[in-house]
């Protein structure tokens, strides 16, 4: 290696280099190849694309998992009958769910106030009990009528039918299994976001687009090679959380990967789709990232990827659902967790392809390549 | 064969959102195997002109031919024909040198090898770099690398050498000079007077987006009449004299004077006459030299001459 090389200085100038010819589609496997490497050789993409979603779903799947049923805190005003509600706790069968406090009225309440305690048992004149509770507050509703159940039961009530409860905390329906969909669904919007629409706008600033077009490239080729850019990594994505989710957290998936890549295929591409448009004008990265967030926000928000959109009021529902990434989630969890066969999912698939191809097709009449 | 036009325009005009005139009304005939410059500060129009001819932007009015071709007509088949390096184009900084030219080859149909390029753009011990790494000059020649990759017929180059180290400069007059000699059409644009008279055949002076002045080097410098400038001050300790420019009109090989302040700055043809004459004079008067430099006359001169204003003050 070390010993100078003798350079043919004479061949130079002659040597009539065999002459290429580009095929069709030369540009565009150049363009996805380089896509491919620079993506390869970014650090930040790696941690943000595959390392983050997993760092994600394993904490929130150690903190959600085996969750303890909650112990239920009371307080009892101290009182005449202070002392009768506490035996009679102690001698519940449920008694070692409830964490007793006998205070005064006066710090009964306060904590009340602040969330300390669930439920404040004040006893009553003729031996009763008058409890206090918030029904805004579910874990306050639950604990009143767990007192209430355990407080009946050890005063000698007698359930009117017999009943007896099971717990069950089968793979599929524990918080884990809502949540790696969910994961998968966020992460192909934010990829799909962030990897078409800032990128894009990264290339116009440094004024790439405006030299690749002036080169015979062709346009759809160069959209094209992002996009196929964007299906592999996506495979890349919801193969690794999904193992993950299924070695980790013993997840069962019971839809077939076919359905699931198809489903996940078209997330990819409609927020690539709208990646694009909302990079269609912008001039710098300040303008795109905000853009961006703007546009993702109300999907963080809305489209149950950490919690059920249930819980918002239903009036709002169909507003809910015609986002694309309640669509995608939905899908997915659909897919995955019921194995939804994805002829029955159809609205759902429509309401991405019409996001992506409307965007798309916006996209195309307003971009701006120099 | 006679002389062939490369570029022409015709009364070219752009109006930036119906206000900003960058260009108004620009006339260029440019023929096959020259080396033309245009010339001019910042905010000319240079950069929106030469933009308009590469067909990347469109003029508000006016007609651009392309060896006779408009870019309305066929653009695609135009483009095969075209190396173009923008001002400042950031390339990927994560690919390497190979692989960049490698795809902007990826889009011709028939490109010249990259290794070839490599080696006459002395990039070759770079190849494998990442273009982050590479210096100033460097990624300047893997600009121009990416534009002479497609065997172009006109080499279009934005402020090529602006920023760069002499040495680099110097490389990449020898890479258009070699391009031209192999009968290529270069336009480019610059604010370096020395760079134009070196390398162009022809140049055109731009202010306010229109040629203000037109001609060979050799010929805008006559018009300036001198090549040199010597500039001096003089504590003016002594009397009246001193301050008039008739007093240093009149030295050998002064073809003007032009006064800034304190500054005293001469157009000189030959300085080595002028410079003895001027102390002795300064030294008959009785006065001292504060301060003298020469160099060569530059585009601010020529553009002072012609316009009675400096470059940079709007």
């Amino acid at each position: 290696m070390s010993v100078a090389q003798e350079t043919p200085v004479t061949s130079r100038e002659e040597v009539p280099a065999a002459p290429r010819r580009n095929g069709r589609w030369s540009g565009y496997s150049h363009l996805l190849m380089a896509r491919m490497l620079e993506l390869k050789r970014e650090p930040e993409v790696v941690f943000w694309v595959f390392a983050f979603p997993l760092l994600l779903a394993l904490g929130l799947g150690i903190a959600f998992r085996n969750k303890p049923a909650d112990a239920v805190s009371v307080a009892i005003v101290s009182g005449t009958g202070s002392q009768d509600a506490q035996a009679l706790l102690a001698r519940s069968p449920q008694h070692a769910t409830f964490k007793t406090q006998v205070l005064s009225a006066q710090d009964a309440q306060k904590g009340f106030r602040l969330g300390k305690f669930d439920v404040v048992i004040e006893p009553g004149s003729g031996g009763g009990f008058q409890y206090r509770f918030d029904p805004a507050r579910p874990e306050s509703v639950l604990a009143k009528a767990e007192v209430n159940e355990a407080l009946q039961a050890a005063a000698g009530a007698k359930a009117a039918v017999p009943a007896t409860a099971v717990a069950s905390s089968e793979p599929g329906s524990r918080y884990i299994d809502f949540l790696i969909p969910g994961l998968l669904g966020m992460n192909l919007m934010n990829s799909g976001m962030w990897g078409i629409g800032f990128a894009l706008v990264d290339m116009r600033q440094r004024k790439l687009l405006k030299r690749f077009v002036g080169t015979p490239m062709r346009r759809g080729d160069f959209l094209l090679a992002l996009a196929s850019s964007r299906l592999i990594l996506m495979i890349i994505e919801v193969g690794l959380l999904l193992v993950f989710g299924v070695l980790f957290f013993h997840m069962r998936v019971l839809g077939s990967v076919a359905a699931i890549a198809l489903i996940a295929a078209i997330g990819s591409l409609t927020f690539g789709g709208v990646g694009l448009l909302t990079a269609s004008r912008a001039q710098k990265i300040e303008s795109v990232s905000g853009l961006i967030n703007l546009v993702m926000m109300p999907m963080w928000i809305f489209s149950g990827v950490f919690f059920s959109y249930e819980r918002f009021p239903a009036v709002i529902h169909p507003f809910i659902k015609a986002l694309p990434l309640t669509a995608l989630n939905d899908a997915l969890r659909a897919s995955i967790l019921e194995g939804t066969p994805l002829v029955q999912q159809w609205p759902r698939l429509l309401i991405m392809i019409l996001w992506g191809g409307i965007s798309f097709g916006l996209a195309l009449k307003w971009f701006r390549w120099t | 064969m006679p002389a062939a036009v490369a570029i022409q325009c015709r009364d070219l005009r752009k109006t930036y959102d119906g206000k900003v005139e960058a260009v108004r009304g620009l006339n260029l005939e440019i023929q096959v195997g020259e080396c033309f410059g245009l010339l001019g500060p910042n905010g000319a129009g240079k950069t929106t002109t030469i933009e308009i001819l590469e067909g990347l932007l469109q003029p508000t009015s006016g007609q651009v031919a392309i060896f006779g071709h408009s870019w309305q007509e066929n653009e695609r088949e135009m483009r095969e024909w075209l190396g173009i390096s923008l001002q400042e184009t950031r390339l990927s900084e994560k690919l390497s040198v190979r692989e960049t030219i490698e795809l902007f080859a990826s889009f011709y149909r028939e490109p010249r090898s990259s290794e070839e390029v490599l080696e006459q753009l002395e990039l070759t011990e770079k190849a494998d770099a990442w273009v982050g790494k590479l210096s100033g000059g460097q990624r300047q020649r893997l600009a121009v690398a990416t534009a002479l990759v497609c065997n172009p017929k006109i080499l279009f180059l934005d402020e090529p050498t602006t920023g760069l180290d002499p040495q680099s400069r110097r490389q990449l007059w020898d890479i258009i000079r070699h391009f031209q000699r192999a009968g290529g059409t270069v336009l480019l644009t610059t604010h370096y007077m020395d760079e134009a008279e070196r390398l162009c055949d022809r140049l055109a002076i731009v202010d306010h987006g229109q040629i203000i002045a037109e001609g060979s080097p050799a010929d805008l410098i006559d018009r300036l009449g001198g090549h040199h400038v010597v500039e001096f001050s003089v504590n003016a300790n002594g009397s009246g004299p001193a301050r008039e420019n008739c007093a240093w009109r009149g030295l050998p090989g002064v073809e003007s004077v032009r006064e800034e302040g304190d500054v005293i700055a001469l157009n000189v043809k030959e300085p080595h006459l002028t410079i003895p004459a001027l102390l002795d004079a300064i030294d008959q008067q009785k006065m001292e030299l504060a301060h003298l430099t020469t160099r060569q006359a530059s585009l601010e001169d020529v553009f002072v001459r012609l316009t009675g204003r400096h470059l940079r003050d709007e």
